[in-house]
């Protein structure tokens, strides 16, 4: 399992990637590895807003559904519509083609709640 | 916490890389190399499934036979030595204790398996319910293993290990004979909708027939854990006792009638409450459905239809044979007609699927 280190964590195993007033949002292989092989994922649509510590979204395999949660606040700006024919990119490449949302930032002070990828490593050792 | 039980197979699936998980008080394999994977091995090759968690009762005596008539809703008057029968036992008032395999082992002896998570309560109800019977009762669960492997190339990878000709076992019959070297009883049962057999041996012997049968069947055979069990049952639209059954729901409801002889000539427990409400009709019905709007039914959603709850999920996945998400549902029987169409509650939002014909696979398991 990886962590790059350019990603910021939550403690709820979602990674974000921040562009400027943006943040690209996915799950963590961690995730991916623990809800097993990914058959259908759920998302919000452009222009949707999100919430710090709310769901935005879902992805399910074939045993469970787990929501997933906005890391931040903001707007949706892009939703990664290949995932929803192709669910499976978010085991095969959860940081990369992955990607789930993209949210234009209301207030970038709430990435500091949120992990290194040394911090997220080590809180899912504790996990 | 109380602690989890293990079945002589923990190790193996450790070392196998498993993902374990708690299942009725059990740590049991969820999944190896993934859910779908180890589906597919099963319908297109073969897997295999540790089922030691399983319970095993044997009843015993003159009145052996009376008993399990009394308790259970199947007909057993006519089962003969090495057949199986699939039965529910049930509370008076018709909802169902467990479902369970009857093996009759001999002339006044019958092996009772039953599901993993109502060992406990199976033996007591049992206990409470044989006392006017001359029988005696044992539970040897705990020494007893079994595997399952399961599939189209289930007979041909079992036979490298047995002198017995499991061509000549029929389908929901069983026999005595080694595997591995190990005396065994070799069932042609399953819980897949699939060819194959099940295997049972004495606990100590399991991992050799387990590591045997993977040998044996290296490229062909696939360990497969819980989901893919679930899974698989599901498209062949099997009840699983907490689901499509239990003490709130009746065979009748089930759609499981056939296993329910309201005619055998002995009382059974249940079979007033069973009658009554055949008579009467079933107010509820076990249902297959088919989503029409995206999401994925799972158990315990509710259905609804015009914004009324009329029943709710007993079991939802995306099927991977059939490719569909689909679901059962437990329904309000004047909306039960196939090809009703119904809404799924999927996390606060309605999402439209339809009533349909099960079995969702169609493909005949032997």
């Amino acid at each position: 399992m990886s962590f790059p280190n350019e990603l910021k964590y939550s403690k709820d195993h979602e990674w974000v990637r921040v562009e400027g007033n943006k943040a690209v949002i996915g799950i963590t292989s961690h995730a991916a590895e623990a809800l097993g092989d990914v058959v259908f994922v759920e998302l919000p649509e452009v222009d949707d807003s999100v919430t710090a510590g709310e769901a935005f979204g879902s992805v399910e395999s074939v045993k469970a559904v787990s929501d997933v949660f906005s890391p931040v606040s903001g707007t949706v700006v892009a939703v990664n519509e290949a995932l929803l024919d192709s669910p499976e990119l978010i085991n095969s490449d959860p940081y990369g083609e992955g990607w789930m949302i993209e949210v234009e930032m209301e207030d970038a002070s709430q990435l500091e709640e949120l992990l290194s990828a040394s911090d997220y490593e080590a809180f899912l050792k504790e996990e | 916490m109380t602690e989890l039980k293990r079945t002589p197979l923990y190790d193996a699936h450790v070392e196998l890389g498993a993902k374990m998980v708690d299942f009725g008080g059990w740590e049991m394999p969820v999944q190896y190399s993934g859910i779908v994977k180890e589906h597919h091995a099963v319908r297109n090759a073969a897997g295999l499934f540790d089922v030691s968690h399983m319970g095993e009762f044997v009843i015993k005596g003159p009145d052996a036979l009376k008993a399990i008539q009394y308790l259970l809703t199947a007909d057993f008057s006519h089962q003969q030595v090495g057949q199986c029968m699939y039965a529910m036992m049930c509370y008076p008032s018709g909802g169902v204790v467990d479902d369970l395999i009857v093996y009759k082992t001999g002339d006044d002896e019958y092996m009772l398996v039953v599901n993993a998570g109502n060992i406990e309560k199976d033996w007591a109800w049992i206990q409470d319910h044989i006392k006017d019977f001359n029988v005696e009762v044992k539970d040897i669960s705990d020494r007893t293993g079994e595997v399952a492997l399961q599939g189209p190339k289930a007979l041909e990878v079992l036979q490298q290990l047995t002198d017995v000709n499991l061509d000549g076992i029929k389908p929901y019959w069983f026999t005595r004979g080694d595997v591995a070297g190990k005396p065994c009883l070799i069932s042609r049962t399953g819980y897949t909708g699939e060819d194959g057999f099940e295997v049972y041996c004495d606990a100590g012997d399991t991992r050799l027939i387990w590591d045997r049968i993977l040998e044996a069947g290296k490229g062909i055979v696939e360990p497969a854990g819980l989901g893919a069990r679930d899974s698989l049952r599901f498209e062949a639209k099997m009840p699983l006792y907490g689901h499509e059954l239990d003490e709130n729901i009746t065979p009748l409801e089930a759609l499981l009638g056939k296993f329910v002889a309201l005619d055998k000539e002995e009382d059974f427990i249940g079979k007033a409450a069973l009658l009554k409400q055949k008579q009467e009709g079933v107010p509820r019905k076990v249902r297959g459905l088919e989503m029409i709007g995206r999401g994925i039914a799972r158990a315990g959603y509710p259905v609804k239809k015009d914004g009324q709850v009329i029943g709710h999920i007993t079991s939802g996945m995306p099927a991977p044979t059939v490719g569909k998400n689909l679901g059962m549902a437990l329904i309000k029987s004047e909306f039960a007609e196939i090809g009703t169409e119904v809404d799924v509650e999927i996390r606060g939002k309605d999402v439209k699927a339809v009533i349909i014909k099960p079995p969702f696979l169609q493909k005949g398991a032997k």
